[in-house]
C-alpha cells in the first residue's frame, strides 16, 4: 500500500468538498487506480467524467501512469486559461 | 504593464514586436471572471511554454503573465508580448505562446453574472452551474 497525494481544482474542488486530500492505494498503481479510490472516499467526484484529466507530479499524464508512493496525483477540470 | 513587458523582450536588433491582450468579454451578461490555478503546474508549463517558444525562433523574445483572481469586464486576464528581429517571427511566438496556454495551462475561469450566478467554463462548448459565488 502507499500514500499517493491527491489535488483537487475548480469544479472538481466543489464537488469533492477539499482541495487537498491523500489516498492510501495499493502499489503498484496507476492514476487511474488513485481516481477509483478518490471516487469511493469522496462521494461528490462520482460526478467527475468517467477519464477526468490528471497531472501526476505537475505534469499531465494518461490515466495508466504508475504511481508510486509519496506522488501527488491531481484532478483537473476541463483547461480555460488564456 | 503593456509598456513593461515591451520593455523585458525588445531590443535594438529585434525590429517586430507583437502583444496579445486576452480580455474578459461581456457576453452573457457577464460582469468579471474568477481565474484559479494550479499553482506549481502553471509556473512549470509557463517555463516550458517559453522555451519551447526560444527553441523554435531562437531569435525572438517572448514573455507572458497571466493573472489569478477576480478580473473584471474589460481587463486583460493574459498578456504576451514577443519580438523578433522580423515580423514574422514575432507574429509566430506569440500566436505560438497563446495556442499553448489555452491547450496546457492548469488555469480555470469562473464567469461571474449580473444576476448573482457564476458557471465555470468548459470551452468545448458546455457551461456547468458554479455553485454560490462567494463575494
Amino acid at each position: 500500500m502507499g500514500k499517493v497525494s491527491v489535488r483537487f481544482f475548480a469544479r472538481y474542488a466543489e464537488l469533492a468538498g477539499c482541495t487537498s486530500s491523500a489516498v492510501n492505494v495499493p502499489t503498484p498503481a496507476t492514476v487511474a487506480d488513485v481516481i477509483a479510490r478518490v471516487r469511493e472516499v469522496f462521494p461528490g467526484t462520482r460526478a467527475l467524467p468517467p477519464r477526468p484529466l490528471a497531472a501526476l507530479n505537475q505534469r499531465q499524464v494518461k490515466l495508466d501512469a504508475q504511481v508510486r508512493e509519496g506522488d501527488e496525483v491531481a484532478l483537473l477540470p476541463p483547461l480555460s486559461g488564456g | 504593464m503593456i509598456e513593461q513587458l515591451l520593455t523585458d523582450v525588445q531590443s535594438p536588433e529585434r525590429g517586430g514586436a507583437c502583444v496579445f491582450l486576452g480580455t474578459v468579454r461581456s457576453d452573457d451578461d457577464v460582469t468579471g471572471i474568477e481565474y484559479s490555478a494550479y499553482d506549481d503546474m502553471a509556473l512549470g508549463e509557463i517555463t516550458r511554454i517559453l522555451d519551447e517558444a526560444q527553441v523554435r525562433w531562437p531569435d525572438a523574445r517572448v514573455t507572458l503573465r497571466h493573472r489569478l483572481g477576480l478580473i473584471p469586464v474589460g481587463e486583460a486576464s493574459i498578456a504576451i508580448a514577443a519580438a523578433a528581429p522580423h515580423r514574422d517571427e514575432a507574429f509566430a511566438a506569440c500566436r505560438y505562446v497563446i495556442e499553448e496556454v489555452k491547450k496546457r495551462m492548469p488555469i480555470w475561469k469562473k464567469e461571474m453574472h449580473a444576476d448573482g450566478t457564476a458557471t465555470w467554463v468548459d470551452p468545448s462548448g458546455k457551461q456547468i452551474a458554479g455553485g454560490l459565488r462567494d463575494r
